[in-house]
């Protein structure tokens, strides 16, 4: 069935989603690159420059809140391109009723993160929609960053090493463990964290480092599927190297989910030459944010623009990018 | 591990001929996919998924029927989320929500009930398709509604039950099985004494299986011990959680809500008494008397193989749409859409690299 109407799976962040970028936006726009980032050159400077809208419901969950999530995912983005965050704008889209004490705590909550990584708020819009037009709020927020390192999700080469900052898909499940419907009892917080000084300690390592990028929406499994595709290489992860939580294991067969494609927002995934693996995790390891760093896959030739997952039998199977799930809103 | 695929190695080898082993439930299509374990199996031994996906063996007139009640003005129509792109003859419940109806995904029947009390000025319609499994929380929840009241919730229900579909797939002479793998979530309400009949009139050997991946190798261990020692019974690999007789207050609630009736199954055709539909006592929740439901008689896709795929007659790659115009993104049959669907497995996980 050809898609004439804009379907909530077009905002899953899975292939629903590339193919919307990939053919409307992008040519329409004249994106060539479709990093977490963009990278601009100005006066000689190369700077990075991104935007991302949040629209997470509930907007206070486990470990977080839409204004945490809003500053991070932000930040985190520039990270991915090798880039110092220094500057944002926030944009508030606030619902008619909504509880000045919400606001204030969501408030409290950008102001603390941002100080945390060091970004300035620059400047800001509000706007107010009627009543039902929005769920308490949306904020989104656009990040300007210093690029100091040359990474793409193009530069991967067969031999480099997957590296992960530690365990998956804690912010998709904390997120939904607090849904209308679903609310289940779980000690699973939300990962929500800034990744900039982590990432920072990894480049400044020796490390040769070649593509980041943070699995949000669509999980480690989009993520490693974008890679591939975009340097033409074979991924390979190991089940048994996969750093899954108990809890997190639970509530993905209670509910069908793949912990592979459920949202993470405080995870790195690396890719780095497989000689410098030991090196990048040395620096991630001494960080608070990447004591559980490891390994997780390795980069092959083959099969082209694939990836694969070894499992814990011993069989093969493919990693494919989820379609755009009928989940509840994450970020 | 290893130790279990040599173990299968070993009896494959005395068993000197090629097998086919059917698995008849969603969650074990998905277990084999994901774990890969299809590869480590020798090569006499062949699994195939029957019709074992409550979404792909749902009719496309039962699709068509959701979407006409989405349409009506004050109708909430709630399910599960697996149905919700299902492509009906024209349409499907994600395009019609795209447009403005009221289709609301949930995790429970009695989530649909509990809206149906908050909107005491809506009509709210859960569907309920799947087997034994489902059946027992949607018979709580009609039978709740009953008890108090509530005049403005129904279930639209195609539930369906495994051993007569079994024994149709037995009967067809097309389909070569050696031997079920017996689904474990079925079998806990049920009991395994359910597929008793298959060995005592077909000589075939089942094992009830559960849903890791070391449950289904060792479950085709059994399966092969038994064609190897020329036994035929029913066996309980998954004994964690099934007995012979099942949950008897499940089937007590299943008997008090719904009887035995024909059902269609797509692809396969009707198959005399292997549908649930909801007793004469509970009409006032059947949404098909409440409502007005009325089913179309749209065939499917002719192109379609899924009726021979959940036949077990062909694996998803035989079929030419496959991966090439099907694909989970823009489906043409159920078997690609639902998650737990053989082809949509197969695709996610063991297409062949480009």
């Amino acid at each position: 069935m050809k898609h004439d109407r804009i379907l909530l799976g077009h905002g899953g962040g899975g292939s629903l989603t590339r193919e919307l970028i990939e053919r409307l936006f992008a040519p329409a726009f004249g994106m060539k690159e479709l990093e977490d980032s963009a990278v601009v050159e100005f006066t000689g400077q190369r700077l990075a420059f991104t935007t991302d809208s949040y629209v997470v419901k509930p907007y206070f969950f486990p470990g977080g809140d839409i204004g945490k999530l809003a500053v991070c995912g932000t930040v985190n983005d520039l990270a991915m391109q090798g880039a110092q965050p220094l500057y944002l704008s926030v944009g508030m889209i606030l619902e008619e009723g909504l509880l000045f004490t919400d606001l204030e705590k969501i408030v409290a909550s950008i102001k603390a993160t941002a100080a945390d990584v060091g970004v300035k708020i620059v400047t800001g819009d509000t706007k107010v929609v009627e009543r039902g037009k929005c769920e308490g709020l949306y904020i989104n927020t656009a990040g300007i960053g210093r690029v100091i390192a040359d990474v793409s999700s193009r530069r991967v080469r067969p031999g480099d090493a997957v590296i992960v900052n530690g365990t998956l898909g804690e912010h998709g499940v904390a997120v939904l463990s607090r849904r209308e419907g679903i609310a289940f009892q779980t000690s699973v917080i939300s990962d929500c964290a800034p990744l900039w000084s982590l990432v920072q300690s990894a480049l400044i390592s020796g490390a040769e480092i070649h593509a980041m990028r943070d699995p949000t929406r669509g999980g480690l499994a989009a993520t490693v599927c974008d890679i591939a595709a975009a340097s033409g290489v074979g991924i390979r992860l190991l089940e048994s190297a996969l750093p899954v939580g108990a809890e997190v294991r639970g509530a993905c067969d209670l509910l069908g989910l793949d912990p592979l494609t459920i949202a993470n927002e405080g995870k790195v995934v690396m890719v780095c030459r497989g000689a410098d693996a030991g090196r990048v995790l040395d620096a991630m390891r001494a960080h608070p944010l990447g004591r559980d760093a490891r390994v997780i896959g390795e980069v092959m030739e083959k099969p082209k623009g694939m990836a694969m997952l070894r499992t814990a039998i011993g069989g093969e199977r493919i990693i494919d990018a989820p379609t755009g799930e009928d989940l509840p809103r994450i970020c | 591990m290893n130790e279990l695929i040599a173990r299968i190695q070993a009896v494959a080898k005395r068993v000197e001929r090629n097998v086919t082993f059917m698995e008849v439930c969603g969650t074990h299509t998905m277990a084999v996919s994901r774990s890969g374990l299809r590869q480590l199996l020798p090569a006499n031994v062949k699994l195939i998924s029957g019709p074992g996906c409550p979404v792909c063996v749902t009719d496309t007139n039962y699709i068509d029927a959701a979407i006409e009640l989405a349409r009506r003005p004050g109708v909430i129509v709630t399910t599960f989320g697996d149905l919700v792109r299902v492509p009906g003859s024209e349409s499907s419940l994600e395009r019609e929500r795209a447009m403005g109806a009221a289709v609301r995904v949930v995790y429970s029947p009695s989530d649909a009930l509990a809206l149906a009390r908050e909107n005491p000025d809506k009509q709210v319609v859960f569907l309920g398709v799947g087997f034994e499994t489902t059946a027992p929380t949607v018979a709580w929840t009609i039978k709740k509604a009953a008890q108090d009241g509530v005049m403005n919730f129904s279930a639209l229900c195609a539930h369906k039950t495994m051993p007569f579909a079994m024994e149709a797939l037995l009967k067809d002479q097309e389909v070569k099985i050696d031997g079920f793998i017996c689904p474990g979530h079925v079998s806990v309400i049920t009991g395994a004494q359910l597929y008793r009949f298959v060995p005592e009139r077909y000589r075939i050997p089942c094992v009830v299986c559960g849903f890791e991946a070391a449950d289904v190798l060792k479950c085709v261990a059994m399966l092969l011990a038994q064609i190897a020692e020329k036994r035929a019974t029913v066996e309980i690999e998954y004994s964690r959680s099934v007995d012979e007789t099942g949950n008897a207050a499940a089937q007590r609630l299943i008997g008090e809500i719904f009887e035995e009736s024909d059902a269609g199954w797509r692809g396969i055709g009707v198959i005399p008494r292997s549908g649930l539909a909801i007793r004469k006592e509970f009409a006032r929740w059947d949404a098909v008397k409440a409502l007005g439901v009325k089913f179309g008689t749209a065939k499917p896709n002719p192109a379609c193989q899924c009726g021979n795929i959940l036949r077990g007659m062909i694996t998803p790659p035989e079929c030419k749409l496959f991966a090439k115009v099907c694909t989970p993104t823009n489906p043409l049959g159920p078997c690609m859409v639902s998650s737990e669907g053989a082809c949509a497995a197969f695709y996610k996980y063991e297409r062949k690299a480009a």
